[in-house]
């Protein structure tokens, strides 16, 4: 790790204030960014910690809306989500291990947008809207590529707002070692309408399985799915899978998810 | 009944009282007044031409002290491989040198080029980033085939990659292949045994200190055997004299083979403490244990079972290419030959068997002894081949193995490959396992796993083992160039409590518990009254210290060895104390008694008697009572068993859970049992990571893909099942004081065949004809085996 300067503002005025330094980093439950530092493949002059800002913590439901703060961690975030949208609050429950889950955030993962994470896949299949400073950003236009983001510099996200599908349900096949998704499959059902993000499989990062979608329109069957192929072109190949294997898994974990809906 | 105390006893483990606390005192909690830090600037290519190092700019860094290249270390003598090999042809192996810092050329990514030592560790991290490197890359040679095939050299001035190609038993070589050729059934089968990196708990590290008032060095290290590092690198490396040079290992977390060798950072540390007459720390990061640490197994292997037609073992013939990385590690070359070869008879009758073992050099870290060490690959090649030629013939593998046990009643065995079997009932061994297993109940939970849409499998597999290493008359003969036997010495104090110093070390094994348990028992006191040092070259008489499963069977016995002589002293005292013949000295349970009468002297006067000898005969015994054995055994000793899997395959995805697992182990007498079902644990434990998820792969350029755990899959708690581990089988080794035959290597060995048998069985079952899918059997290799 290199020497840094390091900011706790409270408030989210003072924040901006601070992100808008030369150099400056954005630090949340740094479970990505503290590994990097530490082997020195990051060199911020600052980190900002936006995890001491009281308007960027917690979760609010109504209005067929979960929202959930931007520095909310995985078991914040699980806890509650779980009476209104259990699949959301299932899938934070699930993301690493009990330390990864009580300082990672919904924020930091989806500015990272690492291409096996699995908020991503919540995000796009349930049509998130990104909230930041500045803005909002609907989940389709968020998403821009593995590690890319429509962020610009210094804008922060302050909350995350995921309409509650009518069913849904993420499946994820674990990456042995790192236990990322290999593939995770988000499926969610709104009236006649699904929609199937999946996060691990491509090199574009998380992306919608529109022919999966368009196939369960109207009918929400595993078998909808029967007759479907995912191309490995543009998908994830290495030591832990190929990229076929990966199409593979991406349609056996879609069909388990719409099972299990 | 179980015991409540001594041998036989699950006795808690006294040092974990101080690991669980945080009171552990391991290398890096130790801190040298005015100690500086040291940096390694590394090899990021895989092998290349070092054109030059400038250590200019770091130099003026803040707080730089020094920076160490190789031509710091040209006077210096390299880090020496600890067994000869002479080849089939009667030639000695290739034996490049292995300098500490790099000199002309890298030959791994994480080959040390330079050392920046610094006030502070993140000051010499800094600096080290500045020495500039100017490295001619060339290109790599990773796997062994290509390095056999006109790769490029990892070594140029040998001409070629190849270390050593050796037969075993050459002179069966003919025979063997007339046997193949003659028989009724040949199964074949080609296999890897995946490299695996070691990763310790606790990464390595080394203080090396210096008092220039005494020109006496010190080297605190993470060792499994500092008395073999003060040798190699006092008279190899560094050139000093053992009165001068005084290795520590206090505890050390776990080392599993990788903390037996010398390293060169140990070296380093030492040599740069006595130039700069202050001490210099280093501790390894987890990134450079990924790419220092010597890793294990890596073997490519075709092995053919020769078969009659009743399913008899005729003979055995296996060809290996054994990776030793780019540089021979201390004991890297026994390990596929001497530590593999002569465990290829397994627990069966064959009469012939003939190995070829090409040792290769590639620009991969080195690989030496892991977990087993070289037997864990003798045993997957023949078990695996066994459970193949049992499909091929339509025959119960259980049966197959079976019919070719040596007999209860044939021990002691001399197998064709230079080994005899003490003792062992492998027949009972199997008896056990098919009780513990349940093997009678796998069609029920198989159908109910079909319910489930899950194909299951059932693996059953034996192994043996050459432990307590060695007899030193055999390795020598062999071309070990160390002694292998083991060293106590029994302090009585004055007040009858014990220090126990021995060579043996403990790095997680429970020494400091165990031994104890077997001083107690022979002496009548209580185990608290028996305390054990370890770990220091200046309070504990030279030992070769602790792998190869050797502790209890050989430093166990220096032990006893030792206690009878201060029995033998005490009965001397007491004799003179109840003014009766020595030969009338009874003594039991702590008391030294006259044969007959109801005279008695208790074991704590004695002891006070010896060390106060107001009433004593100085004239013909020496006050004190403090003697020291060291003990060399007669034979290896074999421990030996049959383990069983069970498997859930998801065929949609490729996916194995192990349902359950059951050991069924002669381990001969037991000390602890508690401890020994712990070994086992843990060894089945590395077994399983072995077989379905730990990999170190190395791309075409010598990158370690594997590099993190991100990407090295270790096993953990929810990979491992609830183990059912027995040892109640005990045919006690003939040949040591204690009948004991060694527990610490037994599940890394025996676990990774049955859990891939037992995946090939449920695909199998489930109509998928796979033959064999190689380790780490993960996901995506049976999914693609399953999809052909």
């Amino acid at each position: 790790m290199y020497n840094f300067d390091f900011e706790r503002p409270s408030s989210l005025a003072d924040a901006i204030v601070a992100l808008a330094q030369e150099d400056s980093q954005a630090l949340a439950g740094g479970q990505t960014l503290i590994p990097t530092l530490k082997n020195r493949l990051a060199n911020p002059a600052k980190l900002v910690s936006l995890m001491a800002i009281d308007d960027l913590q917690g979760v609010a439901v109504g209005d067929g809306v979960v929202c959930v703060k931007a520095a909310t961690t995985h078991v914040a975030a699980a806890a509650g989500a779980a009476g209104s949208f259990p699949a959301l609050a299932e899938l934070a429950g699930n993301i690493g291990d009990p330390a990864v889950r009580n300082r990672g955030t919904v924020g930091g993962s989806l500015a990272n947008n690492d291409p096996s994470a699995c908020y991503p896949a919540a995000a796009l299949a349930t049509g998130a809207t990104i909230v930041t400073n500045l803005r909002e950003i609907s989940a389709d236009e968020f998403f821009t590529g593995m590690f890319g983001t429509a962020l610009g510099d210094g804008e922060i996200i302050t909350e995350v707002r995921f309409p509650v599908p009518d069913a849904a349900n993420y499946q994820k096949f674990e990456q042995p070692a790192s236990r990322f998704a290999l593939v995770g499959v988000f499926v969610a059902r709104f009236g006649d309408r699904a929609r199937v993000a999946v996060t691990g499989a491509s090199e574009d990062g998380v992306f919608r399985w529109v022919e999966a979608e368009s196939a369960l329109f109207g009918n929400f069957t595993k078998a909808s799915l029967d007759g479907l192929e995912l191309s490995p072109e543009g998908l994830i190949g290495d030591i832990h899978g190929s990229a076929e294997y990966r199409a593979h898994l991406t349609k056996i974990m879609a069909g388990r998810a719409v099972a299990a809906c | 009944m179980p015991k409540d105390f001594g041998v036989g006893a699950s006795t808690k483990r006294r040092e974990d009282v101080r690991f669980l606390t945080g009171n552990g005192q391991y290398t890096d909690d130790m801190n040298v007044h005015g100690q500086a830090h040291v940096h390694f600037v590394r090899s990021e290519v895989a092998n290349g031409v070092l054109k030059s190092v400038d250590t200019s700019a770091a130099a003026a860094m803040a707080g730089v002290v020094r920076v160490f290249t190789g031509a710091d270390f040209e006077g210096v003598g390299g880090l020496p491989c600890g067994w000869q090999i002479t080849d089939r042809h009667g030639e000695p192996m290739k034996e490049p040198a292995h300098p500490v810092l790099a000199q002309g050329k890298v030959r791994h990514v994480g080959d040390p080029i330079a050392a920046v030592v610094a006030e502070t560790a993140a000051q010499a991290r800094d600096a080290a980033e500045a020495v500039s490197c100017e490295i001619e890359e060339q290109p790599a040679v990773t796997d062994m085939k290509a390095a056999l095939g006109g790769g490029a050299l990892v070594h140029d001035e040998i001409g070629s990659n190849l270390c050593y190609d050796w037969g075993f038993v050459e002179e069966n070589r003919e025979a063997v292949e007339e046997a193949i050729r003659g028989a009724h059934h040949v199964t074949t089968l080609e296999l890897t045994n995946n490299r695996l990196i070691p990763n310790a708990m606790e990464p390595r590290v080394a203080i090396g200190d210096y008092n220039p008032s005494t020109d006496e060095s010190t080297l605190y290290t993470t060792s499994q055997n500092p008395h073999v590092i003060r040798l190699l690198m006092g008279a190899f490396v560094l050139g000093l004299p053992e009165h001068k040079l005084r290795v520590v290992a206090p505890d050390v977390g776990g080392g599993f083979g990788s903390k037996i060798f010398h390293y060169a950072e140990e070296a380093l540390c030492t040599f740069a403490a006595r130039q700069l007459k202050r001490a210099v720390k280093w501790t390894a990061s987890r990134s450079e244990s990924f790419i220092t640490d010597a890793h294990g197994r890596d073997h490519v292997t075709k092995i053919e079972l020769a078969l009659d037609k009743d399913g008899n073992f005729l003979a055995i013939r296996t060809e290996t290419c054994a990776n030793m990385g780019a540089y021979l590690s201390t004991f890297s070359t026994s390990v596929p030959t001497w530590l593999h070869g002569t465990l290829m008879a397994g627990n069966y009758k064959t009469p012939l068997i003939y190995v070829n073992v090409k040792a290769v050099f590639t620009n991969t870290v080195p690989v030496d002894a892991y977990r087993g060490a070289g037997r864990p690959e003798a045993t997957f090649q023949l078990e695996r081949v066994i459970d193949k030629a049992a499909r091929e013939l339509n025959m119960n593998p259980i049966e197959l193995r079976r019919r070719n046990f040596i007999g209860a009643d044939e021990f002691p065995y001399s197998t064709p490959v230079a080994v005899q079997y003490d003792t062992g009932n492998y027949q009972a061994t199997m008896d056990k396992l098919v009780d513990i297993a349940d093997i009678d109940g796998f069609s029920g939970r198989a159908e109910s796993s079909a319910a489930r849409g899950k194909l299951r499998g059932l693996g059953v597999n034996c192994y043996i083992e050459a432990c307590g290493i060695a007899p030193s008359n055999l390795v020598g003969q062999l071309g070990a160039r160390a002694g292998l036997y083991e060293s106590a010495t029994v302090r009585v104090n004055a007040t009858g409590s014990v220090t126990v110093m021995t060579g043996s070390h403990s790095h997680g094994q429970g020494h400091e518990t165990t031994f104890p348990q077997v001083v107690a028992d022979m002496l009548g006191i209580e185990e608290g009254q028996v305390n054990i040092q370890h770990g220091d070259t200046a309070n504990t008489p030279m030992g070769m210290g602790t792998y190869g499963s050797r502790s209890i069977a050989v430093g166990g016995a220096a032990m006893v060895r030792a206690t009878e002589k201060i029995i033998s002293k005490a009965k001397k005292i007491a004799a003179h104390l109840l003014e009766a013949p020595e030969g009338d000295i009874e003594f039991k349970d702590g008391s030294f008694a006259v044969a007959g009468t109801d005279k008695s002297v208790a074991w704590g006067d004695v002891c006070l008697a010896a060390y106060v000898p107001h009433n004593y005969p100085l004239e013909e015994l020496e006050p004190g009572l403090e003697e020291t054995a060291f003990y060399d055994p007669a034979n290896f000793t074999f421990p030996a068993g049959a383990y069983a899997c069970e498997v859930e395959v998801d065929p949609e995805t490729g996916k194995v859970d192990i349902c359950s697992f059951a050991a069924a182990d002669d381990f001969g007498n037991v000390i602890n049992p508690m401890i020994v079902d712990g070994q086992v644990h843990g060894g089945i434990a590395q077994g399983i990571g072995q077989a379905l998820l730990e990999h170190a792969t190395y791309d075409d350029n010598g990158q370690l893909l594997a590099g993190s755990y991100m990407d090295y899959a270790m096993p953990r708690a929810d990979d491992v099942p609830s183990l059912v581990v027995d040892h109640s089988c005990q045919t006690p080794c003939t040949h040591n004081p204690l009948g004991v035959k060694g527990c610490g290597e037994a599940g890394a060995i025996g676990s990774p065949p049955a859990v891939v048998n037992a995946v090939i069985d449920a695909l199998e079952r489930g109509g998928h004809s796979v033959g064999h899918i190689d380790m780490p059997v993960s996901p995506s290799r049976v999914w693609a085996a399953i999809n052909g």
